[in-house]
C-alpha cells in the first residue's frame, strides 16, 4: 500500500509547560485510506488530533496536507477554522459537540456555512432573497438530506439534535463533518459508548465514506473491532511517542504494542487483541 | 410518578415539629439580623445638622415574631398541601390555550399596534407611551441579535444607543443634514463602534465579556460628558431638528404638513408621524433579524451560542461572526438612538446611563432569549407595567421586582422560551428551551 500521501506528520512535538504530551512523532496517512491512531489512555492521541486540526499550536515539527490538485498546506501555521475552511480537514470530538438546541437539519446546514456564505453574497444577496442564494440553499438541503439518508436519520431531521439518542448523535456528528466536504476526516473515538450493533453500523458507514467518496480518514479509536476491521494502516502511540506502525495484522502481533496495552502480560493482551478482531 | 408522589408527600408530611421550629427559628434569626439595623436604629439629621438616632427595638421584636409565626404557618401549609412544582401551577388546559393564543398573538398585536393612533388619537399620553414602548421594543430586538442569537452578554448596549443619538444630533445641528440622511449614518457609526468594541473583547467570554461591555458603555458616556467642545458635555445638545414628512415639516407654517394636505393643524400629527416612524424602524429591525436568522450568518450566530469550538471545527470564522453580531445589534441601537434624538429634540448624557442597558437586557431575558414576539411582549410589560404602577409611587420598584421574580419562577427561560427552527424538511417543530443553550459570552 504505497499510495499517495495526504497527511504527513513530521517530528511533531507538543509540550504543555514541562509535560511533553507528544514527542517527535512522525507518521503519514495515505489518500483514500483509513489510518488509525491507537494507544492506551493518555498516550497523546487527542493532542495529535488537536495539533492537526489547529486547536493546539504545536511546539515543534511540521504537519503537511497535500491536496488532489498538488497544493501542499502547512497545517501548523493555520488557525483552527482556516484548517477546516481551506485545508478541508473536518473533525469530530471525543465528547460529542453538536448544536443541541438546533435541529438535526440545521446542524448540517451550519456545516455548509462557508459555501452558503459565498452563495448569499456575504448575506447581502441572501437578505434581498436573490435566486442565487435560494438555489444554493436548496442544494445545501439536498446534500444534508443525502447525509441524513446515509446515517439513517432522515425521519429525525426536524428534531432537536440534543434529543437524539447517543448513537444517533455520534452518527450525526460524522454527517455534519462530512457536510463540510472534507478531504481528510478526523474522527476522535467515534465508537465510544456505542453497542456492538451500532459499532458494526459505524464501521460500515466509515468504509462507505472511504470507498464511495474517496475521503481519507484518520481515526482515534479504542474499540479494536472497529479499528481492526476498517483500518488500512495503524499507528500505535504510548507516552507521546510512536511505538509501532503497520497493517492491522502487523500491529496486532507486535509485542511492544501488546506490552503497552496491558503491561508485560503478553498472553492476556493477545487475548484482548484477538477477541476484538 | 404516581407510585412515587404519595411516598414523597407522606415523607414530607411526617417532618416533625422540631424541624418546623428549626426552620422558623432560622428565618427569625435572619429577620433579626436584617431588621435590627434597618428598623431597629433610626438615624436622622438633627436641627443643627448633627446625627440623631433613636432605637425602635419594639418594632423589631414585632417583626421577628411575625416572621417566626409566619414561617410556622407556611411550613404547616406546605406540609398540608404537599409539594408544588411549576407543573401544578399551570394547568394543561391553560397551556394548550396559550399555544392557540400564541399562533394568533403576533398578527393580532401587529394589527392592534397599527391602529393605536386611530383608536387613541385624542390621548396624547397613550401615544407617547406607545412610542416609548416601541423604542424599547426596537432596542430589545436589536440587543436580541447580540444576546439572544449570538449568546454574547452585552451590558453596554446603551453605548450604541448614545452613539446613534449623538450622531444624529451633532450632524443635524452642525451641518443641518436631514433626518433621512442622518439615520443611516447614525446606524453605520454605531455599527462601527460595535466593531471597535468587538475587536478587543472577542477573546473574552461570559462574565469577563459582560464586564468589558459594561465598561465600554460607561466610557462612551464619560467621553460624552467630558468632550465639552463637541457634545456640550452635561448640558447636552438642544435644538435638534424635528423629523420631516419626507421633506415636508410637520409644523404650523404655510408649507407645513397640515397646510399642504389641507388639514387643520394639530400637534398630534407629529406624534402620529413619530409613532409610525418608530413602528417602521422596529418592524425593519424585526424583518431583518428574521431574515438573518434564516441566512447562514444567523445560523452561525446561533451555532456560536450553542458551541463555539464545534463552529471553529466546521470552518466558521468565529471572529467575524461575532463582529457581525455586534455590528448588527449596534446598528439597530444606533437607529433607535437617532429616533430618540429627533423625538426628544434634546439629548444629554443622563439619558444613556447603565440603567437603560439593564432595562433593555431585562426585556430580552424576560422575553425569552432569541424570541422576537417574547421581546415585544416583555417590552410592553416592562415599560407599560412601569407606567401602570406609577400610582404606587415608591412601592413601584417593589411590585415590579416581585413581578419579575414570579415570572422567572414560572418561566425561567423567559415568556417565550422555545426556539423555532430556521429550516425544516417536513414540519417545523418548536425546540424546547431545555435544550437551547444561553451561550458563554
Amino acid at each position: 500500500m504505497s499510495g499517495e500521501t495526504i497527511l504527513s506528520v513530521d517530528r511533531l512535538t507538543m509540550r504543555f509547560g514541562g509535560i511533553v504530551a507528544v514527542q517527535e512523532l512522525s507518521f503519514a496517512a495515505e489518500r483514500n485510506k483509513v489510518t488509525a491512531l491507537i494507544g492506551p489512555n493518555g498516550a497523546g492521541k487527542t493532542t495529535v488530533f488537536n495539533c492537526i486540526t489547529g486547536f493546539y499550536k504545536p511546539s515543534g515539527g511540521a504537519i503537511r496536507l497535500s491536496h488532489d490538485d498538488g497544493r501542499t498546506i502547512a497545517l501548523e501555521r493555520l488557525n483552527d477554522f482556516r484548517i477546516a475552511q481551506q485545508a478541508k480537514v473536518a473533525r469530530t470530538f471525543q465528547n460529542i459537540r453538536l448544536f443541541p438546541g438546533m435541529t438535526v437539519l440545521e446542524n448540517l446546514m451550519v456545516a455548509q456555512h462557508n459555501a452558503l456564505m459565498r452563495a448569499s453574497g456575504f448575506t447581502f444577496l441572501g437578505l434581498i432573497g436573490a435566486p442565487v442564494y435560494r438555489d444554493a440553499e436548496k442544494q445545501a438541503i439536498g446534500l444534508a438530506t443525502d447525509w441524513l439518508k446515509r446515517v439513517n436519520l432522515l425521519d429525525r431531521a426536524d428534531d432537536a439534535a440534543g434529543n437524539l439518542a447517543y448513537g444517533d448523535q455520534r452518527r450525526l456528528e460524522i454527517a455534519r463533518a462530512m457536510c463540510t466536504e472534507p478531504a481528510l476526516l478526523c474522527l476522535d473515538e467515534p465508537a465510544a459508548g456505542l453497542n456492538a450493533r451500532e459499532s458494526a453500523a459505524l464501521s460500515e458507514l466509515l468504509l462507505s465514506i472511504r470507498n464511495e467518496l474517496g475521503t481519507s480518514i484518520l481515526l482515534i479509536e479504542h474499540d479494536m473491532s472497529v479499528v481492526m476491521e476498517i483500518s488500512d494502516h495503524i499507528v500505535v502511540m504510548d507516552h507521546g511517542v510512536k511505538i509501532a506502525e503497520g497493517s492491522p495484522r502487523q500491529v496486532r502481533d507486535d509485542p511492544k504494542v501488546i506490552a503497552a496495552y496491558l503491561g508485560a502480560d503478553e498472553e492476556e493482551a493477545v487475548a484482548v487483541m484477538e477477541g476484538g478482531s | 410518578m404516581t407510585a412515587l408522589s404519595p411516598k414523597t408527600a407522606s415523607a414530607s408530611r411526617t417532618a416533625g415539629i422540631p424541624a418546623i421550629l428549626k426552620t422558623a427559628f432560622i428565618n427569625a434569626l435572619i429577620a433579626l439580623v436584617l431588621f435590627s439595623l434597618m428598623v431597629g436604629i433610626r438615624t436622622e439629621a438633627g436641627s443643627d445638622g448633627q446625627l440623631t438616632y433613636w432605637t425602635r427595638f419594639g418594632d423589631v421584636a414585632v417583626l421577628v415574631a411575625a416572621v417566626f409565626g409566619g414561617s410556622i404557618v407556611i411550613e404547616l401549609l406546605r406540609q398540608w398541601i404537599g409539594p408544588t412544582g411549576a407543573e401544578t401551577l399551570v394547568p394543561p388546559a391553560f397551556k394548550s390555550g396559550m399555544s392557540l393564543v400564541g399562533r394568533y398573538l403576533a398578527p393580532a398585536l401587529l394589527i392592534f399596534t397599527l391602529l393605536v393612533p386611530v383608536i387613541f388619537y385624542d390621548q396624547r399620553y397613550i401615544l407617547d407611551l406607545a412610542i416609548l414602548v416601541l423604542t424599547y421594543v426596537m432596542l430589545g430586538w436589536g440587543l436580541n441579535v447580540v444576546v439572544g442569537l449570538a449568546g454574547l452578554l452585552d451590558l453596554g448596549y446603551v453605548a450604541f444607543y448614545a452613539v446613534g443619538a449623538y450622531s444624529y444630533a451633532l450632524l443635524a445641528t452642525n451641518f443641518g443634514w436631514s433626518f433621512w440622511v442622518c439615520l443611516p449614518l447614525a446606524g453605520i457609526l454605531a455599527a462601527f463602534w460595535g466593531v471597535l468594541l468587538g475587536f478587543p473583547v472577542l477573546r473574552l467570554r461570559g462574565d469577563y465579556l459582560a464586564i468589558v461591555t459594561l465598561a465600554f458603555g460607561e466610557i462612551i458616556r464619560l467621553v460624552i460628558i467630558n468632550w465639552q467642545d463637541l457634545t456640550g458635555g452635561p448640558n447636552g445638545v438642544s435644538g435638534i431638528p424635528r423629523p420631516t414628512f419626507f421633506g415636508v415639516p410637520l409644523d404650523n407654517s404655510d408649507d407645513g404638513f397640515a397646510a399642504r394636505f389641507g388639514l387643520e393643524y394639530s400637534a398630534t400629527h407629529r406624534i402620529v408621524f413619530l409613532f409610525y416612524l418608530i413602528l417602521a424602524l422596529a418592524l425593519l429591525t424585526n424583518w431583518v433579524t428574521i431574515r438573518l436568522r434564516r441566512l447562514p450568518i444567523g445560523r452561525a450566530w446561533e451555532a456560536l451560542r450553542e458551541d463555539e469550538v464545534a463552529c471553529r471545527a466546521l470552518g466558521i470564522n468565529t471572529t467575524t461572526t461575532k463582529l457581525t453580531a455586534f455590528a448588527t445589534g449596534a446598528m439597530f441601537g444606533g437607529f433607535a438612538g437617532a429616533f430618540f434624538a429627533t423625538r426628544q429634540g434634546f439629548i444629554s448624557p443622563e439619558s444613556f446611563t447603565f440603567q437603560e442597558s439593564a432595562l433593555v437586557l431585562a426585556i430580552v431575558v424576560l422575553g425569552g432569549m432569541g424570541s422576537q414576539l417574547g421581546v415585544a411582549l416583555a417590552a410592553l410589560a416592562m415599560i407599560g407595567g412601569f407606567e401602570l404602577f406609577r400610582g404606587l409611587e415608591h412601592y413601584r420598584m417593589l411590585v415590579f421586582g416581585m413581578a419579575m421574580v414570579l415570572i422567572m419562577i414560572w418561566r425561567p427561560r423567559g415568556l417565550i422560551g422555545h426556539r423555532a427552527p430556521t429550516v425544516y424538511l417536513t414540519k417545523a417543530q418548536a425546540i424546547s428551551s431545555d435544550l437551547v443553550k444561553e451561550g458563554h459570552g
